[in-house]
C-alpha cells in the first residue's frame, strides 16, 4: 500500500507539470493581458508595467522563470491584489472555502445517502417519486439562484440569519451558503445512490443473502451498502476536491472570502500568476483525492487490492 | 446601532405601506454604536498609492485613510487638508503650499512637505510601475523622471523651511491642479516607515496614515476595518470611530446586505434594481448625476464606413436617446448630447444639433431625423442594394446589451445592417485600440472635475481615442487651453473645442451616467456630488 502510494505521488509529478505547461501557455493566447483595460494606458507606463512583471521577456524565458520560482514554492505576486502574494491569497482563502465546501459535502451525505438509499428501497412508489423529483429539482435549480433567495427569505424578510458577510466564520454566517452549496450535492449523490443501490440490490450475492433468512435489514446493512457506496465514493474525489476550493457564486452573493472567486476573477484580470497558482492548487489537489478515493476503494471493496 | 438598524431597514424593505410615524420614529432612534458599516464593489489593490489598479471603490477607502493638500467637503468642495494655504505664481507654474502645523502620522510622526516629496517620487520611480503615475504629469520633468531619463531627485517639487512648505513646479498652468491634487495619486506616503520597512511599510503591522481614519485588518476579499485616528488635526470632529468596508462584488447581494440591516451605506446598486428600491426604501436610495460619459465610439479609420462624416451623422441623429435612458435603462442614465457631462465644474457643455439639408434645426423632431438621415446615408451611397453594414463591439454586460440592442433596431428602419459582437472588458478594449470595428460602446469616468478629462480623449494620436479621431483645429484648441491661464477664457476655449468634436460627428454622446448609492436616512454628512466622492471624515449617525 506504502509503496503503492508513492509511487502514485511519484505520476503526479509529470501530470501536473503538464497541466502547468498547458494552463501557463493557454493564459498567454488569451487576447489581452493583465494591464489592459478601460483606459489605455500611456506608452511609458505600460513600459514599466512590463518590466516590473518581466513580460517584456520572451516567453519561454517567462515560463522557465515561472517553473524556477514554483520549485522553490514561490507562485510569486498577485498582479491585481498588490499587497498579497498568491500564496498568502491561497493561504488566507482555503480554510474559508475547505470550511463551507466540507461542511456542505457533509451535510450533502447525511441527506443525499439515505435519501437514495430510501428511494432504492422504495422503488416506483410515491416516496421515490417524491424523493427524486425533489432531486431533480435541486440539479435543475442553478445556486446563483438558490443563494440570492435564501438571502432574500431568510436574512431580508424574516432577519433570521445575516443576508451576508463571513464574520469569521460565525455559525449564522455560515448556514446559507452551506445550504445553498450542498443542494445540488445533496441531488446528485442521492440519484447516484439510488441507482448503484438499484443495482446491488438485484445482484447474485443478495438473493443468497436473503436466501439465508436475513432480514431485510441486515441485507442492506451488511451486504448491500458497501457495494452500492463505490460510485459515489469515485464521484466524491473530484466532488471534494472542487467543492472545498470554493463556489464563485456562493462567495460572491454571501460575501465569502474563499478561493473560489480567484479562478473566475484571476482568469477575468488576466492575473497570470493568480491564475496559474490556483490551478497548481487545484490540480494538486484532485491528484490527492483521487489517490484517496483509490485507498478507500480497497477498503470497500474487498475484490480491489494495491500490490507492487 | 446594531440592534436598531436592522429594525428600521427591515421595516422599510418589508413594509411598503410605511406610515411616516414609524419611519420618523425609526429613524429618530439614538444612535449607540459609531462604526459604520459601508459596502464597496470591490477589492482595495494596496494602500500603497501606487500601487492602485483604479476601481473607484479604491478611492473611497484610500481618501478616508490618507489625506492630500486638499481634501474635499461632504458636497465635494475642494477644502484646505495638510496644506493650510497655498499662492500660486502668476504665469500659474509654480505653486507654493503651507503645510499645516499639527498635520501629523497615526504614530504621531510631524507629516511634513518631505513626505508629499517622498511620495509623488516613489508614484513616478519607474521601479514601482505604477498604473495611475500619469497622473501627475503636469509635473516638471515627471514623465522624464517616470520613464527613467532622469533621476527621482529632478522630480519639479521640493521641501522647504525644514519641511513646512511645499514648493511644486509645472510645465504649464494647471487650471485644475486643486482637483487633480485629491486624487489618491497625490496623496503623501510616510518616508519615515518606508525607510525602515521599505516596500513593507503598507503590512497592516507597519502602516501609518494621515487621515482620518487608520487600517486594523484586512480580510481579503471580505473587509477592511479602520478606525478613527488619534492624531488626526480633525480627531475631535470626527464623529465615527471606525469604518468598516465590505467588498461585495454582486450587486444585488449588496442591496440584500443593505436591506437585512449589515450595512449603513452601499455604493452602488445595479440600476435593475432602481425601481424597486425607489418604491420600496425611497429615503434610502440616491441616484445623482456622474462624472461619467457612455457613448459610442466611431471608428475614423480609413476603409470604414464610418469615416464619412455623413454616415456619422446620420449614425448619431437616429440614436433615440430618451427611449435608450428611459425606457430601456429604467432612468438610470441621462440622456446625453455632449461628451461632457452636464454638472461638470465652470463649463457649459456643447450639445449636438442635428439640422435638415436647408439647415434648420431638425434634434427634437424625430420624424425629421430619420427622413434626414436617410438622405444622408444615400448620399453616402447606401441604398437597399447596396445597405450600410457596421460591426457593433461592446464589452459583455447585460446592460450594454440591452443598449446596443436597442441603438441597432433604431438604425433598422435607415437600412442599416448591424453586426453586433461583445468581448469580455479585457479582449474588448484591447481589440477597438486596434481598431478592429466600426462602432464600439465606450465610457468614461473622470479623474477629476474639469472638463479638460473628457476632451483629452479626442486629441489626436491618444491612447484613448480608440476611433483615431483627429481634427488640427482641435488639437490646436486643446493645446491653446491648456496654456491659458484666464479660467473664463479656458472656458471658451474648451467649449469651442468640444462644440467642433460634435459638429463632426466624432463619438455618438448617448447617455450620462449617474451614481447610484443606498444610504441609511439616519446618517448625515453624506451628499449626493457630482464625483460620488464621500469621506467618512463628515459621516455621522443622527442622535
Amino acid at each position: 500500500m506504502l509503496s503503492y502510494t508513492l509511487k502514485r505521488l511519484a505520476q503526479a509529478i509529470p501530470t501536473m507539470l503538464i497541466v502547468i505547461t498547458i494552463a501557463f501557455f493557454l493564459m498567454r493566447i488569451a487576447p489581452g493581458g493583465p494591464f489592459d483595460g478601460e483606459r489605455a494606458l500611456p506608452p511609458e507606463i505600460e513600459a514599466n508595467l512590463m518590466a516590473a512583471y518581466h513580460l517584456d521577456e520572451p516567453l519561454w524565458q517567462q515560463y522557465f522563470r515561472y517553473l524556477g520560482n514554483l520549485a522553490q514554492g514561490d507562485f510569486g505576486p498577485s498582479f491585481k491584489y498588490k499587497d498579497f502574494t498568491v500564496t498568502e491569497l491561497i493561504l488566507q482563502g482555503f480554510p474559508v472555502s475547505l470550511q463551507i465546501g466540507g461542511l456542505a459535502m457533509l451535510l450533502a451525505l447525511a441527506i443525499g445517502l439515505p435519501l437514495g438509499i430510501i428511494a432504492a428501497l422504495k422503488r416506483n412508489t410515491a416516496v421515490d417519486y417524491a424523493v427524486m423529483g425533489t432531486a431533480l429539482a435541486g440539479i435543475a435549480v442553478p445556486n446563483f439562484v438558490v443563494a440570492p433567495v435564501l438571502a432574500l427569505v431568510f436574512g431580508v424578510m424574516l432577519g433570521w440569519l445575516p443576508a451576508g458577510g463571513w464574520n469569521d466564520g460565525a455559525l449564522p454566517n455560515l448556514i446559507l451558503p452551506v445550504i445553498a452549496l450542498s443542494i445540488q450535492q445533496i441531488a446528485y449523490i442521492a440519484r447516484m445512490m439510488r441507482a448503484s443501490m438499484i443495482e446491488v440490490m438485484g445482484s447474485h450475492y443478495i438473493r443468497t443473502a436473503r436466501a439465508k433468512g436475513l432480514t431485510e435489514a441486515e441485507v442492506v446493512w451488511r451486504h448491500a451498502l458497501r457495494p452500492a457506496l463505490l460510485p459515489v465514493t469515485s464521484y466524491l474525489g473530484p466532488a471534494i476536491a472542487g467543492i472545498i476550493t470554493g463556489s464563485v457564486v456562493i462567495e460572491q452573493i454571501f460575501g465569502i472570502p474563499g478561493i473560489g472567486r480567484y479562478f473566475v476573477q484571476g482568469a477575468l484580470n488576466r492575473d497570470y500568476t493568480l491564475v496559474m497558482g490556483t490551478v497548481v492548487f487545484y490540480g494538486a489537489l484532485i491528484v490527492l483525492m483521487n489517490l484517496i478515493v483509490d485507498l478507500i476503494y480497497s477498503a470497500l471493496d474487498p475484490q480491489i487490492r494495491y500490490d507492487d | 446601532m446594531i440592534a436598531i438598524r436592522p429594525r428600521w431597514v427591515r421595516q422599510l424593505g418589508l413594509a411598503s405601506g410605511l406610515t411616516l410615524s414609524t419611519l420618523a420614529a425609526v429613524i429618530a432612534a439614538p444612535a449607540m454604536a459609531e462604526t459604520l458599516d459601508l459596502g464597496v464593489t470591490g477589492e482595495l489593490a494596496s494602500f500603497d498609492t501606487s500601487q492602485i489598479s483604479g476601481g473607484i471603490w479604491e478611492s473611497q477607502i484610500l481618501m478616508d485613510v490618507y489625506e492630500g493638500l486638499v481634501k474635499k467637503s461632504p458636497e465635494g468642495k475642494v477644502l484646505p487638508g495638510m496644506a493650510s494655504d497655498w499662492q500660486v505664481s502668476e504665469d500659474g507654474k509654480t505653486w507654493t503650499f503651507s503645510l499645516r502645523e499639527d498635520a501629523r502620522w497615526s504614530d504621531g510622526e510631524p507629516v511634513t512637505a518631505e513626505d508629499f516629496v517622498f511620495g509623488w517620487r516613489h508614484l513616478l520611480d519607474p521601479a514601482n510601475a505604477s498604473k495611475y503615475a500619469y497622473m501627475l504629469y503636469p509635473l516638471v520633468n515627471a514623465r522624464e523622471v517616470n520613464t527613467g531619463e532622469l533621476a527621482l531627485e529632478e522630480l519639479g517639487v521640493e521641501s522647504r523651511d525644514d519641511g513646512r512648505t511645499l514648493v511644486v513646479q509645472l510645465n504649464q498652468s494647471t487650471p485644475y491642479f486643486l482637483q487633480l491634487l485629491t486624487h489618491y495619486t497625490a496623496y503623501p506616503q510616510p518616508q519615515h516607515t518606508f525607510e525602515q520597512y521599505g516596500k513593507e511599510y503598507v503590512d497592516l503591522e507597519h502602516i501609518v496614515t494621515n487621515g482620518a481614519f487608520t487600517p486594523t485588518e484586512w480580510i481579503s476579499q471580505s473587509r477592511i476595518t479602520t478606525v478613527k485616528n488619534p492624531e488626526y488635526y480633525e480627531a475631535d470632529q470626527v464623529a465615527l470611530d471606525g469604518v468598516r468596508y465590505h467588498t461585495i462584488e454582486d450587486r444585488n447581494a449588496g442591496v440584500s446586505r443593505f436591506r437585512a440591516g449589515e450595512l449603513d451605506i452601499m455604493r452602488e446598486y445595479s440600476s435593475s434594481m432602481y425601481p424597486l428600491l425607489k418604491e420600496e426604501i425611497p429615503e434610502a436610495t440616491h441616484m445623482a448625476t456622474y462624472l461619467g460619459s457612455y457613448y459610442y465610439v466611431f471608428n475614423h479609420r480609413d476603409g470604414h464606413p464610418t469615416a464619412d462624416p455623413r454616415v456619422r451623422e446620420a449614425l448619431n441623429m437616429a440614436v433615440r436617446r430618451d427611449v435608450i435612458a428611459d425606457n430601456i435603462m429604467g432612468g438610470t442614465f441621462q440622456k446625453s448630447l455632449s461628451f461632457v457631462p452636464d454638472g461638470i465644474d465652470h463649463y457649459q457643455v456643447q450639445n449636438a444639433a442635428f439640422d435638415d439639408a436647408e439647415g434648420n434645426d431638425i434634434t427634437g423632431d424625430l420624424n425629421a431625423r430619420m427622413a434626414r438621415a436617410k438622405e444622408l446615408l444615400e448620399d453616402a451611397g447606401y441604398d437597399q442594394g447596396n445597405p450600410l453594414t457596421l460591426r457593433l463591439r461592446y464589452n459583455t454586460t447585460d446592460e450594454h446589451k440591452k443598449i446596443a440592442v436597442a441603438v441597432s433596431s433604431m438604425w433598422r428602419p435607415l437600412g442599416v445592417e448591424v453586426e453586433l459582437v461583445n468581448a469580455e472588458a479585457t479582449v474588448h478594449y484591447q481589440t477597438i485600440a486596434e481598431g478592429d470595428f466600426d462602432v464600439a460602446r465606450a465610457g468614461w469616468i473622470a479623474d477629476y472635475n474639469d472638463a479638460e478629462n473628457f476632451l483629452a480623449l479626442l486629441r489626436s494620436g491618444v491612447g484613448n481615442n480608440y476611433g483615431a479621431y483627429a481634427n488640427e483645429a482641435f488639437d490646436t484648441l486643446y493645446d491653446e487651453a491648456a496654456t491659458t491661464l484666464d479660467l473664463d477664457e479656458r472656458k471658451a476655449i474648451l467649449e469651442r473645442a468640444e462644440a467642433l468634436a460634435m459638429d463632426d460627428d466624432a463619438l455618438i454622446p448617448m447617455l450620462y451616467y449617474v451614481s447610484r448609492n443606498l444610504v441609511n436616512p439616519a446618517i448625515s454628512g453624506w451628499e449626493d456630488n457630482i464625483e460620488d466622492d464621500h469621506p467618512s471624515r463628515w459621516v455621522s449617525f443622527e442622535e
